[in-house]
């Protein structure tokens, strides 16, 4: 089923880096460019999360996934965008997270979400800790082009 | 669009925009005297649901959507039809009597443009939005009221689950959470839940997690224990595993599942013993050994 | 260690450290930026030296979210205050956080919990008063 306002559409599609970006119009995008800017980030999804009508323990397990994502983004990627798309389906109700940066990119994108893979700081927990804190979570990465990391959790699952 | 399409429309957007109340009213009648098709619903919310309904599809005809789209794409509409649904599927109305009660709008439309004075050839392409649009809707009822009932079913199993895994306090100071039946991942992460918050709330020292119920222990569910009892351990408190019968013990070792580092008793009363001694607490008999 | 934890390190701590005999005290409140956590740890660890503390109670009741790279900044602060003779307990970690914790990976191996403040300070030897009467309990 086709809702009108979750229709996905194409928006800021990266050609060259070989992936659209898939978000609804409800996304909101954050730039992630100074460390300041984690923290805004946190508190974007907090809100995101208490308004969407997560438990308290899914709204932590999602705001410290995001905040591992852009973290990442931030140090390996040089800095990057977060989007957080509410998602409100006949199936139930939940959120997605993108991040995107133009980084180096990983070059095995399969072996960075194993935990104790690491190129930077950080305990190597950063991405495949993350998955473990999510339902879904998809890595595209082209080296030289950048990453993106997309990651779902609902409420009732 | 063809032409004959195009002026059926109008005539239809015509019709719904003169006589909204009264095809509202017709089709409450219709559901009304087929008792099973009105849900178990009361007139007025039938009559409320009617309205809202009606309204969103006079609103939708009239935009530029086209008629195929009309219901999936019309936020109003869809809402409407999905509230529809989803408020049948909560009251426990069958899938027919709900595809059935979208359905029967039909025959409420269709009565009140027989009413209007058209040729037979303007009637049956009237006739023919007519039904595309209530089609539509009705799969879509069908659809939300599927996707309905799976929601409640899952949010019951929650329930369930909660159910099933009561905290319950042993001693000043200790806890313990009798696990019966299997032991998965949705279950697990309750139990951790709602037994991390009743150490919180009872500020308890030890927790006893009871494995006597729990019929099989594989890998996974191992891993589910370990987990549960680091977290635990993060928020200050200690662990005991009670309840390993010899079969699991067995199983255990079969596996290569590496429980050292987590105290295991055989039964909950030894549990209860080694938890008194975390505590310094002294139970005021020694449980007695079969 | 990378740049970007040199450049993180470059700020003060605000956080207020109280010391009680040989213990310091200190309490983290909501959350924690990665230049506040590397900076809390680098003076505790100073202030351990410097006071000649044996063991740092870190309340962190108020604390709703802990990542890799705060828990990693704890677990140092735990070594180096082990290497300098002091023990390091964190108390009060919210459930939440403490399944988040799990879920990630993440045991803070080596860093020693308590229940809450009063329970940390006990474990570090300091004991309520039996002259003074006792707090009632919720």
């Amino acid at each position: 089923m086709t809702h009108p306002g979750e229709e996905a559409h194409h928006g800021g599609e990266s050609a060259d880096a070989g992936w659209a970006l898939e978000t609804s119009e409800a996304a909101r995008s954050y730039p992630v460019r100074t460390e300041a800017d984690l923290l805004t980030v946190r508190h974007a999804v907090r809100d995101a999360t208490e308004e969407l009508g997560f438990s308290l323990v899914d709204q932590t397990r999602v705001v410290t996934a995001a905040s591992e994502l852009v973290r990442n983004a931030y140090v390996h990627g040089g800095g990057g965008t977060l989007f957080i798309d509410p998602l409100r389906q006949a199936r139930g109700v939940g959120i997605r997270l993108v991040v995107t940066d133009e980084g180096p990119g990983i070059e095995d994108a399969r072996q960075a979400i194993v935990d104790g893979f690491t190129t930077g700081s950080g305990l190597g927990h950063g991405l495949g800790g993350a998955r473990r804190l999510m339902h879904t979570f998809e890595v595209h990465s082209v080296p030289g082009k950048g990453t993106m990391v997309t990651a779902v959790r609902w409420t009732d699952r | 669009m063809n032409r004959s399409e195009a002026s059926a429309r109008s005539i239809l957007t015509g019709v719904l925009e003169r006589q909204q109340t009264a095809i509202a009213e017709r089709w409450v009648q219709v559901q009304m005297e087929r008792g099973e098709v009105g849900g178990g619903l009361a007139e007025d919310e039938l009559r409320e649901e009617a309205d809202a309904l009606v309204a969103a599809l006079s609103s939708g005809l009239a935009g530029d959507l086209p008629v195929e789209r009309v219901v999936a794409q019309h936020r109003q509409l869809h809402d409407a039809v999905t509230d529809l649904s989803m408020r049948r599927a909560r009251a426990g109305t069958s899938p027919t009597a709900t595809s059935l009660a979208v359905l029967s709008l039909k025959e409420a439309l269709l009565a009140c443009v027989a009413e209007e004075s058209l040729d037979t050839r303007g009637s049956l392409a009237v006739a023919r939005v007519v039904n595309r649009l209530v089609d539509a809707a009705g799969a879509l009822s069908f659809e939300t009221y599927v996707e309905g009932r799976e929601e409640i079913i899952r949010r019951q199993n929650r329930q369930l689950m909660e159910l099933s895994t009561p905290v319950v306090q042993l001693w000043r100071e200790i806890l313990a959470v009798p696990l019966i039946g299997n032991l998965d991942t949705a279950r697990s992460q309750v139990v951790m839940e709602n037994l991390l918050e009743a150490i919180q709330e009872h500020e308890a020292a030890v927790a006893i997690i009871d494995i006597t119920g729990v019929p099989t222990v594989d890998t996974s569910v191992a891993q589910h224990l370990m987990q549960t009892v680091k977290a635990v351990r993060l928020m200050g408190a200690d662990c005991v595993i009670s309840g390993i019968r010899p079969g699991i013990a067995q199983t255990i070792v079969q596996l290569g599942i590496d429980l050292s580092g987590i105290q295991t008793r055989a039964t909950l009363a030894d549990a209860l013993e080694t938890a008194m001694g975390l505590t310094g607490q002294r139970a005021p008999y020694a449980p007695e050994h079969p | 260690m990378s740049p970007y934890r040199e450049g993180a390190r470059a700020r003060v701590s605000t956080v207020p450290i109280l010391r009680l005999g040989d213990v310091l005290v200190t309490g983290l409140l909501g959350e924690l930026d990665d230049s506040s956590a590397l900076a809390l740890a680098e003076e505790l660890t100073a202030r351990i030296a410097q006071d000649g503390a044996r063991g740092v109670l870190l309340d962190i009741s108020r604390v709703d979210i802990i990542d890799s790279f705060v828990a990693r900044a704890l677990m140092e602060l735990s070594t180096m205050a082990q290497l300098l003779g002091a023990r390091v307990i964190v108390a009060g970690m919210r459930p939440p956080v403490a399944i988040t914790l799990v879920e990630l990976g993440i045991e803070l191996t080596g860093v020693e919990t308590a229940l809450n403040a009063e329970e940390g300070m006990a474990s570090l030897g300091w004991r309520q008063s039996d002259a003074l009467p006792a707090e009632p309990r919720a």
